[in-house]
């Protein structure tokens, strides 16, 4: 009886957390733009279990071959599916109508989702799926709670739930929250599949803004430019001005 | 042959003689400071949003359909696309950073007072302009925030008794924001604004010239003819255009020919300044969310709100006075009345004392009241209104509100220091 | 107010220095607005090579690709109309094909790479009309040759080796873009880097 109270009361607890906004702490996402590696693996990633539902409809293929360092050949061959040409974009043939008959929702396009939701988010929300069978795909999100979207990843991951454990509080035992853990039935071990997330995002950043490192690659040799220009500048102006002083 | 050519042309457009009127020869106070970077660097961000604004439009698409996809376009497809659209974005708010400070430096230097009134009117139509300007070219990349904040300020026009159903509809053009309301923000955006901020630009800089500028000291650098100027080696020095001796009947102290000693001022601030501005181009050009909001990373969907909807910062103080107030009308009009105080200024001050050096300490800390009162507004702005964030907003509107109302009552009799005889 | 001289050298040498480095900062401000009139990403890959199966082309059968906006045909001839090709020679303006309408592959008798396959641009070299394929009728316009392509707005002629004939109005030979074989199925138009 009392045990039932408390998980009641936990339950409660957690919802109205949930309710009173973004109540998960979000992780970092851990991502490097220049690992190219990780960037294909994520590539690969989103073309497999993401691009049935969301398109990246801005982002062109030969943008992120020549970008990720993928042959055209190999690229066309592993990454393309649907006989388009290499210059496309990157889209699906699900109409908007399907998709909100299906989901409820058009799924979002994805092309600037790291720029709209931030990597961290993403990061999270992929790792945040659990069972809930009130929902109709059978999963809820911690981040997104409610979300109309299925773990689509749920052959890498497993089935993810939502754990508790009995610890010792104030010398009372009590039913604690340890967090999401999956029953181990996926393809990757935590390690991988948290790995394998990071590449994903990793990749939805960098389709986000295909340009940031060349932008900061221009950007330090523009720094170091203005900063001679400051100098010299400065140096004429003291040079004029002793005219006044 | 060329010398001929040029006296030709000099006869009939006396262009040699108008550049040393404005130039070579104008004389402008010697103690000019950090204060007065922010006039040219001003004109400098306009020219940037000129070209820049040029080049995109090669590229962008003005229409509902078009305008998100082909913003993405030019982001992704164009050759350098990016810069010139960041260049652009990261524009827009260092525009109202220079203006910004450049009303403050006018404010603490009472550079709007006499005989400088209507050159202070002419920088405030600018800044309503430049907002109007801002406004309408956010709404073009059609992205959620374009959207939702187009709404709600188009909104505070529908505040207005009686006729502000019908004026919203006007303004949109349809009974949402459609590609109709799009079309026309932009045909104003690219052409019509612009145009009217250059004119006022011209003329905000002649009527500068005609009055000549201030300095911190706030004393005049011109001054009467009749014996009691001494001037010194220094003043001898230069030369001034003959206009501004009034044919010997003004002498000129304490100043330096704009060029070249302001040109290559200028220039050090112009430099110091594009560091800032090019770092925030190429390493921040979100400028944490504040110059580029995240949601408008999203295509505008008129049947989706976003969570929280903030103007761009350059707005949140306004923005921050029209929500504290509770009634919808009377916020829309005391936002207004923020403005309005502002271009009064030079009728509200009473003070014959132009420098905040030479001021009461009560003026000192009225003007750090309204600097604390428009920063808290801007951060409050940004800020969803509920709880204690309304209350805040209502104090420091009371206080925005409250500089101009003490310093009406207390510049007619202010217990102000001796000027200096010369700039200091 | 310093009553020493003004260093004029170094006022000089300053002016230039700030000059030549402000000169050099505009031309580098000057290159992302030069550089984005270039064809944009769009633009590059509505112009990049297009691939044609010409695995089911039927001899004297022409099919249309666009490449670059423009129709580009692709002819399987037949052997009666590449032994025609000899017998047109006296009436043709440029038989040789002196003049560069085609890439040194094609500079030919036939101006293709495969005898059977040819390959051009279907846009009259007169004011831009495109041609009509008349693989059958074409005598009514040249006696005696069964096949050519022969241009509606003001007449100009070709042979099935897009070469024009003398008195039309159209002063050159049809284009024949840049292509290649892939395999015996696969034509690339547009690009003849690697394989001929």
């Amino acid at each position: 009886m009392m045990k039932t109270l408390l998980s009641a009361v936990a339950l409660l607890a957690s919802s109205l957390a949930i309710a009173a906004g973004p109540a998960v702490p979000l992780d970092k996402a851990p991502i490097d733009l220049t690992d190219k590696a990780s960037l294909q693996n994520g590539a690969r990633i989103f073309q497999n279990y993401c691009l049935g539902c969301h398109q990246m409809q801005y982002q062109r293929y030969s943008r992120t071959f020549a970008d990720l360092d993928i042959p055209e050949e190999l690229g066309m061959e592993h990454l393309m599916f649907t006989g388009e040409k290499v210059g496309d974009h990157i889209t699906n043939n699900m109409s908007a109508k399907d998709g909100e008959k299906w989901f409820g929702a058009t799924p979002p396009d994805l092309t600037n989702v790291a720029r709209v939701r931030g990597p961290d988010w993403l990061y999270t929300y992929l790792r945040a799926f659990y069972a809930d069978d009130s929902r109709p795909f059978g999963v809820n999100n911690e981040v997104f709670p409610m979300v109309g979207m299925p773990h689509v990843l749920q052959e890498l991951q497993g089935v993810p739930s939502k754990t508790y454990e009995t610890r010792l509080v104030d010398g009372e035992p009590k039913q604690v929250y340890v967090g999401i853990k999956t029953d181990g039935s996926g393809e990757l071990s935590e390690e991988e599949y948290d790995r394998a997330i990071a590449d994903l995002v990793n990749y939805m950043e960098y389709v986000g803004e295909p340009t940031k490192l060349e932008a900061h690659a221009l950007g330090y040799k523009v720094m170091i430019f203005l900063l001679i220009f400051f100098v010299l500048a400065y140096l004429l102006k003291k040079e004029y001005w002793k005219d006044v002083h | 042959m060329f010398k001929n050519l040029m006296s030709w042309i000099e006869y009939r457009l006396p262009f040699m003689d108008k550049m040393n009127l404005h130039v070579m020869q104008y004389p402008a106070p010697k103690n000019f400071n950090f204060w007065y970077f922010f006039g040219s660097l001003a004109m400098l961000v306009l020219v940037n949003q000129i070209v820049t604004g040029i080049w995109l439009t090669m590229n962008y698409e003005p229409s509902a359909e078009g305008a998100f996809a082909s913003v993405e376009y030019i982001m992704r497809d164009v050759d350098y696309g990016w810069l010139l659209r960041y260049m652009h974005s990261t524009g827009a708010s260092a525009f109202f950073v220079v203006v910004y400070l450049h009303m403050l430096r006018g404010m603490m230097y009472g550079s709007y007072q006499k005989p400088r009134e209507l050159l202070w009117i002419f920088g405030m139509l600018i800044f309503l302009v430049l907002m109007a300007e801002a406004f309408m070219g956010y709404l073009l990349p059609w992205g959620q925030m374009s959207f939702w904040g187009a709404q709600v300020i188009i909104g505070i026009f529908g505040t207005i008794p009686f006729i502000g159903e019908d004026l919203t509809l006007w303004i949109r053009g349809d009974y949402v924001i459609s590609g109709a309301t799009l079309n026309r923000f932009f045909a104003l955006h690219v052409i019509a604004l612009p145009l009217v901020l250059v004119i006022l630009v011209f003329l905000h800089i002649m009527a500068l010239h005609e009055v000549g500028s201030n300095n911190p000291d706030g004393i005049d650098i011109k001054r009467d003819n009749d014996g009691t100027v001494e001037q010194t080696e220094a003043d001898k020095k230069f030369t001034f255009h003959q206009y501004f001796t009034r044919g010997g009947k003004k002498v000129i102290v304490d100043a330096i020919p704009f060029h070249p000693y302001y040109t290559v001022k200028d220039l050090v601030g112009v430099a110091g300044f594009l560091l800032v501005f090019a770092w925030v181009i190429f390493f921040l050009p979100e400028g944490g969310g504040y110059f580029l909001e995240p949601p408008n990373f999203e295509a505008a969907n008129p049947l989706k709100t976003p969570e929280h909807i903030a103007p761009v910062w350059y707005f949140t103080p306004f923005y921050a006075i029209l929500r504290a107030i509770p009634h919808p009308f009377m916020g829309a009009v005391a936002m207004f009345a923020a403005i309005v105080a502002l271009a009064l200024l030079p009728w509200l001050d009473r003070g014959k004392v132009r420098s905040v050096r030479y001021r009461s300490g009560l003026h000192k800390v009225n003007l750090i009241n309204f600097c604390i009162s428009f920063v808290a507004l801007g951060v409050l702005g940004v800020l969803p209104a509920e709880g204690v964030y309304t209350l805040l907003a209502q104090i420091f509107s009371f206080t925005y509100f409250g500089f101009f109302v003490l310093l009406f009552f207390y510049s007619k009799n202010e217990n102000t220091k001796p000027l200096p005889v010369r700039v200091t | 107010m310093s009553n020493a001289p003004v260093d004029h050298g170094r006022r000089r040498f300053l002016t230039i220095a700030t000059s030549v480095v402000g000169g050099v900062g505009a031309v580098g401000v000057a290159v992302p607005f030069i550089a984005s009139w270039n064809p944009s990403e769009r633009a590059k890959q509505a112009g990049a090579a297009v691939t044609a199966d010409i695995s089911k082309l039927e001899p004297g059968q022409l099919i249309r690709v666009e490449w670059r906006g423009k129709p580009v045909w692709i002819v399987k001839r037949t052997e009666e109309t590449l032994q025609q090709l000899a017998e047109t020679e006296s009436k043709l303006r440029d038989p040789g094909s002196e003049v560069q309408q085609q890439p040194a592959y094609a500079q030919n008798q036939h101006r293709s790479i495969k005898p059977e396959i040819f390959v051009a641009v279907g846009i009259c070299t007169h004011l831009g009309c495109s041609p009509t394929y008349l693989p059958n009728d074409f005598s009514a316009q040249v006696e005696g040759i069964r096949a050519g392509f022969f241009c509606p707005c003001h007449g100009s002629k070709f042979d099935m080796a897009g070469r024009v004939f003398q008195g039309v109005p159209a002063p050159t030979n049809l284009v024949v873009p840049p292509h290649m074989f892939i395999d015996d199925k696969t034509i690339v138009v547009g690009e003849d880097e690697g394989a001929v």
